[in-house]
């Protein structure tokens, strides 16, 4: 095995390559990279930074990203957890036929229903709103949610339930004060996965949104094209957006291979 | 066996309700639009299935699907066996695994259009790091605006180092899977690695491959806004996937019949393709 660690160094070296570069513009003038090639920044500078943090439109796009990807993980995993529940206890009419057609929503492409969720949204009065697009999202995460609680749930013996039962607790009290710290770890990783997939969506979440809730990914979009490509401050709002990632990820290490491996299709 | 109870249906209400709510009534409208023709106003047509068959009988739609099958073909092929490779390199135990992951699973958490914007910034010809060192240090001739073989390399790369990670830690969640004594068993048999590799470790890692080919089928199939954002279909149509198509023809011309009429025949494709997998899935468990 120790022959071969080069593999996942190289590995990782390439990965981080594009991330480095990224990095690098954030910090460097629009002068400098225009005037040509510089692997470290010549003159180190914090303008980029400083014009995010102190302009309303560009900090607001960051809190806007994380009040919708917060609403959606929370809706997301509420809902899913008494499903999975259902799904890993019982036989019911259709149990099946229902979980492959939620599953058929994880792989509806976005670009499919752009326009009609626009449409949907302005009829119910949510446009623009941070719900909006935590509901839409709800879309592509609540079935991967109850997927991956399902496979979690599957892994606790039914015992522990008819245990519970006999003992008297009432159902409720049991789901809350027995199952749910059970399955703590699944939970942890359902909601990393729900928050990842939130987050790094755009097209819905831009089609949803003008002004109120508009995302921090397409207040980039829109600054790129309107302030003439400054690319160093592109690079520092992309920058920043790999910071709320790279923390959620710290701290789901260790269950995140787990995720999936439990989960069933 | 699990005992039959329909009142688990009350369970399940909330999320068929919110999952009905964003599929349902969005699928309606695509299906409404699908078969009308209009002219803005408000005023729609009927048109029957004439979009669908003039979609299935054009050149561009078959061009479209043509390089997204080249594009998920070519992902997949390096994607998988890449994957697999690293995965069997990785440590087992100590802190290192903790920071391979960490590392590892970094690209996926970046929101999609960063990731263009970032290959973007990337692959700059001159100023570029990627982009410098290809024109400059190699010498060759690379811009991805005007050569359609450059940009295609730079999506398949762009690709590859965005989501092999995934199939990485799903393999790896495989492969720790795997108790001791099977690799002591082996070892006393005297098998070589290729032997534990395919007697082993490929059987226990079949089910987690297999939903890392169903999740990276899906979401190649689906993508839109990395390559929207790098490319942007150019140079010419060469990199034109079918969603990019799409949206150049929902939100470019307003065309919204023929644009519906796609969206019905995309989803049924990705559909059928990954109703097969699941249903191979599903044979294998039992």
């Amino acid at each position: 095995m120790q022959k071969r660690s080069w593999v996942p160094i190289i590995y990782i070296l390439f990965l981080m390559l594009p991330i480095y570069w990224l990095v690098a513009m954030s910090f460097k003038t629009t002068g400098e990279i225009l005037s040509g090639f510089s692997l470290f920044p010549q003159t180190w500078t914090f303008d980029n930074y400083r014009v995010i943090f102190t302009d309303p439109t560009w900090y607001w796009g960051y809190f806007n990203s994380i009040i919708y990807v917060s609403l959606n993980t929370v809706i997301s995993v509420t809902v899913a957890l008494p499903a999975a529940y259902a799904f890993s206890r019982y036989r019911f009419l259709g149990d099946k036929q229902l979980f492959f057609w939620l599953l058929t929503n994880r792989m509806a492409p976005a670009a499919v229903f752009a326009l009609p969720f626009f449409q949907l949204y302005s009829a119910v009065n949510l446009f623009d709103t941070h719900i909006a697009v935590a509901l839409a999202h709800c879309l592509f995460n609540i079935p991967l949610a109850v997927w991956i609680l399902e496979g979690f749930m599957g892994g606790v013996p039914k015992e522990l339930d008819e245990t519970a039962f006999v003992d008297g607790y009432s159902f409720p009290r049991f789901f809350t004060k027995i199952f749910l710290p059970t399955i703590g770890a699944g939970v942890g990783v359902a909601a990393f996965f729900c928050f990842m997939f939130s987050w790094v969506e755009l097209l819905l979440a831009k089609t949803l949104t003008a002004v109120y809730a508009k995302p921090i990914a397409a207040v980039m979009t829109k600054t790129a094209s309107s302030a003439g490509y400054e690319l160093g401050l592109l690079a520092a709002a992309g920058t920043l957006t790999i910071i709320p990632g790279a923390i959620v990820i710290y701290f789901v290490r260790h269950n995140i291979a787990k995720g999936f491996a439990l989960g069933r299709v | 066996m699990k005992p039959s109870y329909q009142k688990a249906w009350f369970f399940v209400l909330p999320v068929l309700v919110l999952v009905a709510f964003n599929a349902l009534i969005p699928m309606m409208t695509v299906v409404n639009y699908s078969v009308q023709e209009t002219f803005g106003n408000n005023l729609f047509f009927w048109e029957g299935v004439s979009w669908f068959e003039k979609l299935l009988n054009s050149d561009r739609f078959h061009a479209a699907l043509g390089r997204q099958f080249l594009f998920t073909g070519i992902i997949l092929a390096i994607e998988i066996p890449l994957g697999v490779a690293i995965a069997l390199a990785m440590p087992r135990k100590g802190i290192w695994v903790s920071v391979c992951l960490v590392l590892m699973a970094l690209p996926m958490l970046i929101p999609w259009n960063v990731v263009g914007a970032m290959w973007n910034i990337f692959t700059l010809p001159d100023i570029g790091l990627l982009g410098y060192f290809m024109n400059h240090v190699l010498g060759v001739d690379y811009n991805m605006t005007q050569s359609p073989l450059a940009a295609w390399m730079t999506i398949v790369a762009m690709d590859v180092w965005h989501w092999t990670s995934l199939v990485v830690l799903l393999s790896y969640a495989g492969l720790v899977s795997i108790p001791d004594a099977y690799y002591q068993a082996a070892k006393i048999d005297g098998a070589s690695n290729w032997a534990v590799f395919r007697y082993i470790q490929l059987p226990k890692m079949k089910r987690v491959l297999t939903i890392a080919v169903l999740l990276r089928f899906m979401d190649s199939f689906n993508i839109y806004t990395e390559i929207f954002v790098l490319t942007g279909g150019g140079p010419g149509n060469s990199t034109t996937l079918l969603s990019i198509d799409l949206v150049k023809i929902a939100l470019g011309q307003f065309d919204l019949g023929p644009a519906a009429a796609m969206s019905l025949i995309y989803f049924a494709i990705t559909l059928l393709v990954s109703w097969l997998f699941y249903t191979l899935m599903m044979r294998n468990e039992t």
